[in-house]
């Protein structure tokens, strides 16, 4: 029988989100599922080369301590665990947890959802959205993922699956996916799709709602940030919600805090484009409830779209970063003399060269014509290049400052690190073949 | 006389790949008329045009109220590859609030 409600917790918002909110919510939250947002979008790439180099390897490296702390409270509330911390390999993932699980002694049944990696699929001719140039510009493609929506997760959640793991799934689809299941939405009721896409989108980023990235002293005051507590949302069967979080924690869910996550990262406010439904936030509704409750409804929907994102990770090269402070009398002159030695001694060999002032210009490109300099300055020196050899020497540079430099230089820092760039392509629904399997039955079965 | 918009307004920045997105909400839903009057699409692009290369679009929510920038080649290629110190513009929500109405 179709559930009038159901509660979904936003256990972790991205890949190093903090533990013990998740813990939290799945011991007091009394929720029917806690969902666990953890692949940004260069994570997957990362996490494909850590699969090449071993193939039992490949999701999440926190995959083990989350879980380790989460089973036992999952289990014994019956909460279900949704999560995309299977990365690159979501088999793998799903098999860590079910092997945990048996340690523990706990009888859960671990779902995997695939098909997101559609590596097999991708030609070097094909269009890169952002630039409307040929992947093969970019660089050599380490990975491709199709981003999956809720309908891919459907199956697992027939099977009755206590813990579901996927790799690529959009976000907020991670969150409407239960909502599609408990509540027997038609894949194409737009109205009801958006609607719960809606509040999927304001519990991706877990904190983020709940005062996090919004506390601003005097001005925008949030208590006890320091024990910040994570989401949930109350939703009826018809996408309406209310977003709200365990009593105790700390954070505060309020009308602005909500407004502000609404909006986030969304480029098109009339029509956020997702696997399931175009949603249209014009007529979303948002009115606080309560202390830390605040109702949301009223998005309306079209048509998903034909074609699923894909996000193309790409070897961009290397990356070398140097760091060094100056304080105290003529600060800024001193830290602009070094800059200009490391512009005469670098800039020939590696264009990309960027010199930043940290306390001046570094965060805003400008200070707004802000009249004091600062007491202190921290110069940044960071370039891109083809070679770790050419990288490396961005960071001697500036140590080579130390003895060889500005006077008072120190607090010196250099970095080295390879990038891996995203670009997007599109791919039709058709070419992306998702299956689910339950882990320790090794049924493979098409779940579409 | 002129205000600083952080004085009336409240500000979110977020990205997708080279495009910096900036929601702006006033304080007191009473000031929106004002901000959909001076914060225009061309005052944005005039303030942060040192920033954003591309086109600045905006889109007015009343329902919320809230206004939202969407500002294209603003992030020298995105988070994944740019050399700045804040890749994501995370801290560009405080640049848009330094602008003078």
């Amino acid at each position: 029988m179709a559930r009038r409600q159901i509660r979904i917790g936003a256990g972790a918002g991205f890949q190093g989100d903090r533990l013990e909110p998740a813990v939290v919510l799945a011991a007091q939250g009394e929720l029917d599922y806690l969902v666990l947002e953890c692949l940004a979008e260069r994570t997957v790439a990362t996490a494909q080369r850590e699969r090449l180099r071993d193939p039992s390897a490949g999701y999440d490296p926190l995959l083990e301590t989350r879980m380790e702390a989460l089973l036992p409270i999952v289990a014994r509330n019956r909460v279900r665990l949704i999560t995309n911390m299977g990365a690159a390999n979501p088999r793998a993932a799903g098999r860590k947890v079910a092997e945990i699980a048996r340690r523990l002694g706990l009888r859960l049944r671990v779902a995997v959802v695939t098909g997101d990696d559609v590596a097999a699929r991708i030609r070097p001719d094909m269009t890169a959205l952002e630039s409307g140039r040929p992947l093969a510009d970019y660089g050599e493609i380490v990975s491709a993922n199709a981003y999956l929506g809720a309908d891919a997760l459907q199956g697992a959640l027939a099977r009755a699956a206590d813990v579901v793991v996927t790799g690529r799934v959009a976000d907020a689809s991670l969150f409407l996916a239960p909502m599609v299941f408990e509540f027997g939405w038609r894949l194409d009721d737009w109205d009801r799709l958006a609607r719960g896409t809606v509040i999927g989108h304001l519990l991706e980023c877990a904190g983020q709602v709940t005062g996090g990235y919004f506390a601003d002293p005097g001005v925008k005051d949030v208590p006890d940030l320091a024990h910040l507590g994570f989401p949930f949302a109350d939703v009826d069967a018809d996408g309406f919600g209310v977003i709200a979080k365990v009593a105790g924690t700390g954070g505060a869910v309020t009308a602005r805090t909500v407004k502000e996550q609404l909006l986030y990262e969304v480029t098109d406010p009339t029509g956020y484009v997702t696997p399931d439904v175009v949603a249209d936030f014009r007529s979303v509704r948002i009115a606080e409830v309560g202390k830390d409750r605040v109702a949301v409804g009223g998005a309306t929907g079209r048509a998903r779209p034909e074609t699923l994102k894909v996000s193309v990770g790409y070897h961009a090269g290397w990356v070398g970063e140097g760091e060094m402070s100056y304080a105290g009398a003529n600060a800024r002159a001193r830290a602009a003399l070094a800059a200009e030695v490391l512009q005469e001694r670098l800039g020939a060999d590696i264009p990309s060269l960027r010199i930043d002032l940290i306390g001046i210009d570094a965060a805003h490109h400008t200070s707004f014509g802000y009249p004091h300099d600062p007491y202190e300055v921290r110069l940044r020196v960071a370039g891109r290049t083809e070679t770790r050899e050419h990288a490396e020497r961005i960071g001697w540079e500036v140590e080579a400052l130390a003895t060889n430099g500005p006077a008072g230089g120190g607090g010196f820092w250099r970095h080295v690190g390879d990038r891996i760039g995203i670009v997007s392509t599109l791919l039709p629904r058709t070419e992306v073949l998702t299956a689910a399997a339950s882990v320790e039955a090794r049924r493979e079965a098409k779940a579409r | 006389m002129k205000r600083k918009l952080a004085n009336l307004a409240h500000c979110r920045a977020g990205d997708k790949g080279d495009t910096l997105i900036l929601s702006l909400f006033p304080f007191r839903d009473e000031d929106f008329p004002t901000l959909v009057e001076k914060v225009t699409a061309d005052a944005v692009k005039a303030h942060l045009g040192h920033v954003v290369k591309g086109a600045v679009l905006r889109y007015e929510l009343p329902n919320l109220p809230a206004l939202q920038f969407v500002c294209e080649r603003a992030l020298e290629t995105g988070v994944t590859t740019s050399l700045a110190l804040d890749p994501h513009g995370k801290t560009m929500s405080y640049a848009l609030l330094e602008m003078e109405i």
